[in-house]
C-alpha cells in the first residue's frame, strides 16, 4: 500500500466575488520511502500542494475537494487534535527560510527539546540527548554548544541543516521539503541535498521535494510530477521525464536551461508567461504558449493519458511522440 | 577610432579595494582591551585587491557566493560606492575620484540593472514616465515627440507593447518589469551595461527569454557587460570571460570555454561540481570543509586556506599573487604553482 495517496484534490481560495482554484483535481500517489520531487514554476500551485498535504491550507483557502490518504486516514477530514498529532510526528516539512521556521527568541535546545515534548512523554533531560543525537547525525560540528545558541548566531546552511535535524526528530514517515536550498549558495546546497538524501535513504523516510530547479529534482528523486498553473500535466519516473518529456511544457522547461544550448547561442525560450489563476485559458492551460497546440487543445481540457511510461496531459502527445521519432530518425 | 582605442579595454580595476567599517564615529572605535583603553576598528574587507579589464564587447562575469564581494564589484564600478582603495579607470580616464558633476556624462555610457524589478522602479509612476526620466535627463534638447519615439522604440525592441506604456509597475509581471528595468537601461543608448543578477529572481521560462534579450541587445548595439551572478550555468552561456570571487578577492579569471573545461583553482573546481546537473546520475561534488569565514576577520594568507583541499603552511601565511599560467587564465593559487593542486 502506498504511504501517501491523492485522490482528485482541489483547493480554492474565496475571493470577494468569486472562487479561484489553486489545485484542480491533482491526484498522485507516494510509496514508502520513495522520493518524489513536485516542480513548476511560481504560480504552478506546487507550494499549495505541499502545504495541502499537511492540512495547513488556511482561510481563505480552503479544500474544496478529494481525499488525502496518509497510511489510510484522509488528512483532509481530520480532527484538530488528530492533526496536530501527525504535524512534525509522523509528516514534517521543511521550509525556504529558515529563519521563518526557527523562532528567534529560542534557543535551537529549547525548540527541539519542546517538539520531542509535545509528542512523546519525556524528560527534558532526555529530548535533550535526542536532539543531539538528531544533530550530529545532520553533521553539526560541536552540537552540546549549538544547544545553547540561538538561531541568529548561526549561518544559513548551518539553520537549515538545524531544521533537518528538527524534522527528523520524532521519525516521520514523509518529509515535504519545500525550496529547501534556493536560499542557500550552490556549494551550501550541494552539501544540503547530499544529507537529506542520505538521512531519506537510511532512515527510509519518504520524500516530497517541491522545487523550481530541474537539476535538483533530477539528482535528488525517483519520480517527479510537473505542474502548471494548479494541475499535474506530466508524472513519471524523473530520468525518464528529464531524458524524454512528452509534454511540450516539460520540453519547454528543459530546453530553455542554459546548458542545453550551445554558449553564446540564443536559448530556446518559451513565449509568454504562466497564466494568472483568475483567468485560466480555456482548453489545455498551456495551449497559448504552445507551439504545437492545434484547435483541439484551445477548446477541451486534455486527460491525464499513460504514454510511454509517463502519465501525461496533452492531446498531442502521440503525434509530437511520433514527430520527435522521425525528426532522430 | 584608431588602433589605440581599440586595443584599450573599456574598464580596468585597478588593486580596488573597499572596506565598510563597522564602528562608527570615535567613541565607537574605542574598546577596553586589558584594563586598557584602545582604539580599534572593524570593518568589512568586501573587496580586496581586485584587478582586472573589460575589454570592449566582452561579457564579462563576476561569479560567487554570497559575501564574496560581487555585488560590491559592481556598485564601485556603477559609482554608487567609492573604493577605500585602488583605481577605476573607464575608456582609460579614472573614474573613482570624479565629482557627481563630472561624472554625469558617464552615466549615459554606463547603465546599471538591478536584481529585484520591483524595487528598482518607482510604483508611482507609470512605465512611460519612468522610461521617459532618463532620456529626458540626458538629452534635454530632444523635443516631447522625439522623446516619446526614443521610449517607444525601446519598449518594442525589448517585448514590451509601447501600448501598455501607461501602466504602472505592478500591472506587469515579474519578467515584464525586468524587461523595461532593461528597456530604462537602454533608452540613453549606452556602451555598458552593469546587471547585478539581473535573472535570478525570475522563473526559468522568463529567465531564458531575459537572457536571449540581453544578448540581443549585445550584438545589435554592440554592448559590454559586466554581468554578476551567482548561477554558473548561466555564465557558461552568457560570459565570454569570467573572474571567479571568493571572499573579495580574484581567484581565478579565464576565457568562459577554459575555465569550464579547466577549472584550475580548488575553489573553482568545488563550486563547478556543486552545479546539480541534468543527466548526472552521480554527482561528484567535491565537498569543502567548514563555511565562509566573516570578511571582518579575513583569514591570514590565501582567503580560502581555512576550506582548501590542497592547503598548507605557505597558504596559511603568504597570500598567492594572481598568476598567469599558460592557457591565459589567471589563478592567485599557490598549489597551483606548486602543480600540487
Amino acid at each position: 500500500m502506498s504511504l501517501l495517496s491523492v485522490r482528485d484534490l482541489t483547493v480554492k481560495f474565496a475571493m470577494r466575488d468569486d472562487t479561484v482554484t489553486a489545485l484542480n483535481q491533482i491526484s498522485f500517489d507516494l510509496a514508502k520511502g520513495e522520493r518524489l520531487g513536485i516542480v513548476g514554476e511560481s504560480g504552478a500551485g506546487k507550494s499549495i500542494t505541499g502545504f495541502s498535504l499537511m492540512n495547513l491550507i488556511s482561510k481563505p483557502g480552503f479544500i474544496d475537494n478529494g481525499q488525502i490518504l496518509f497510511d489510510g486516514e484522509d488528512v483532509a477530514q481530520m480532527s484538530d487534535k488528530a492533526l496536530r498529532d501527525m504535524r512534525g510526528n509522523r509528516m514534517a516539512m521543511i521550509f525556504q527560510d529558515p529563519m521563518v521556521t526557527l523562532n528567534p527568541v529560542l534557543t535551537i535546545g529549547q525548540q527541539m527539546v519542546e517538539t520531542l515534548r509535545a509528542h512523546r512523554k519525556l524528560s527534558k533531560a532526555e529530548a535533550a540527548q535526542i536532539a543531539i543525537v538528531k544533530l550530529r547525525e545532520v553533521y553539526i560540528p560541536s552540537p552540546e554548544e549549538r544547544m545553547d545558541q540561538y538561531p541568529h548566531e548561526l549561518s544559513g546552511g548551518m539553520r537549515q541543516r538545524i531544521i533537518i535535524a528538527m524534522a527528523l526528530l520524532l521519525d516521520p514517515q514523509l518529509i515535504i521539503a519545500d525550496e529547501p536550498t534556493t536560499a542557500l549558495d550552490v556549494t551550501i546546497q550541494a552539501d544540503i541535498m547530499e544529507l537529506l538524501l542520505e538521512l531519506c535513504q537510511s532512515n527510509k523516510v519518504g520524500l516530497i521535494l517541491i522545487t523550481h530547479d530541474l537539476g535538483v529534482v533530477s539528482q535528488m528523486t525517483e519520480r517527479t510530477l510537473v505542474m502548471y498553473a494548479g494541475r499535474i500535466i506530466e508524472a513519471g519516473k524523473t530520468r525518464e521525464i528529464i531524458n524524454d518529456p512528452q509534454h511540450p511544457y516539460t520540453q519547454g522547461l528543459i530546453n530553455a536551461l542554459p546548458q542545453q544550448t550551445l554558449p553564446g547561442q540564443k536559448l530556446k525560450q518559451i513565449p509568454g508567461t504562466m497564466p494568472s489563476l483568475t483567468a485560466i485559458p480555456r482548453g489545455c492551460p498551456f495551449s497559448p504558449r504552445c507551439q504545437y497546440a492545434v484547435e483541439n487543445c484551445r477548446n477541451t481540457l486534455p486527460e491525464v493519458v499513460q504514454y510511454a511510461g509517463i502519465e501525461v496531459a496533452c492531446h498531442e502527445v502521440k503525434r509530437l511522440h511520433n514527430d520527435r521519432l522521425e525528426q532522430s530518425a | 577610432m584608431n588602433d589605440l582605442m581599440l586595443d584599450q579595454p573599456i574598464l580596468q580595476l585597478k588593486g580596488l579595494e573597499k572596506r565598510f567599517d563597522l564602528d562608527q564615529g570615535f567613541l565607537e572605535t574605542v574598546k577596553l582591551r586589558k584594563g586598557k583603553f584602545v582604539r580599534e576598528q572593524r570593518s568589512v574587507h568586501a573587496v580586496n585587491n581586485v584587478t582586472l579589464d573589460v575589454a570592449r564587447g566582452e561579457a564579462l562575469c563576476v561569479v560567487g557566493e554570497s559575501g564574496c564581494g560581487k555585488s560590491t564589484v559592481a556598485r564601485l564600478v556603477a559609482g554608487l560606492l567609492h573604493p577605500s582603495a585602488g583605481e577605476i579607470h573607464y575608456d582609460g580616464e579614472r573614474i573613482d575620484d570624479r565629482s557627481r558633476k563630472s561624472m554625469l556624462p558617464l552615466r549615459k555610457k554606463m547603465q546599471m540593472i538591478f536584481q529585484n524589478p520591483y524595487a528598482s522602479l518607482n510604483p508611482r509612476m507609470t512605465i512611460q514616465q519612468a522610461l521617459e526620466e532618463p532620456v529626458r535627463h540626458h538629452n534635454p534638447l530632444l523635443s516631447r515627440g522625439e522623446v516619446r519615439e526614443k521610449v517607444a522604440d525601446v519598449m518594442q525592441s525589448v517585448g514590451v507593447d509601447p501600448l501598455w506604456s501607461g501602466r504602472y509597475p505592478h500591472e506587469f509581471s515579474g519578467g515584464q518589469r525586468q524587461r523595461i528595468a532593461i528597456a530604462r537601461a537602454l533608452t540613453v543608448d549606452p556602451e555598458f551595461i552593469i546587471a547585478d543578477e539581473p535573472i535570478s529572481a525570475l522563473d526559468v521560462s522568463i529567465q531564458a527569454q531575459v537572457l536571449n534579450l540581453m544578448l540581443d541587445a549585445k550584438e545589435q548595439r554592440g554592448l559590454t557587460y559586466l554581468f554578476i551572478t551567482h548561477d554558473l550555468s548561466v555564465v557558461e552561456h552568457f560570459g565570454t570571460k569570467v573572474a571567479v570571487l571568493y571572499l573579495g578577492a580574484v581567484c581565478e579569471l579565464a576565457e568562459t570555454t577554459t575555465l569550464f573545461a579547466n577549472p584550475k583553482h580548488p575553489y573553482t573546481k568545488a563550486l563547478l561540481s556543486a552545479v546539480p546537473q541534468l543527466n548526472d546520475d552521480k554527482p561528484n561534488h567535491i565537498r569543502l570543509k567548514g563555511e565562509i569565514p566573516t570578511p571582518i576577520n579575513m583569514p591570514s594568507g590565501c582567503p580560502f586556506h581555512t576550506r582548501c583541499p590542497s592547503a598548507n603552511n605557505r597558504c596559511m601565511t603568504e597570500k598567492p599573487r594572481p598568476l598567469r599560467q599558460p592557457d591565459g587564465s589567471t589563478v592567485a593559487c599557490h598549489a597551483v604553482e606548486e602543480n600540487r593542486a
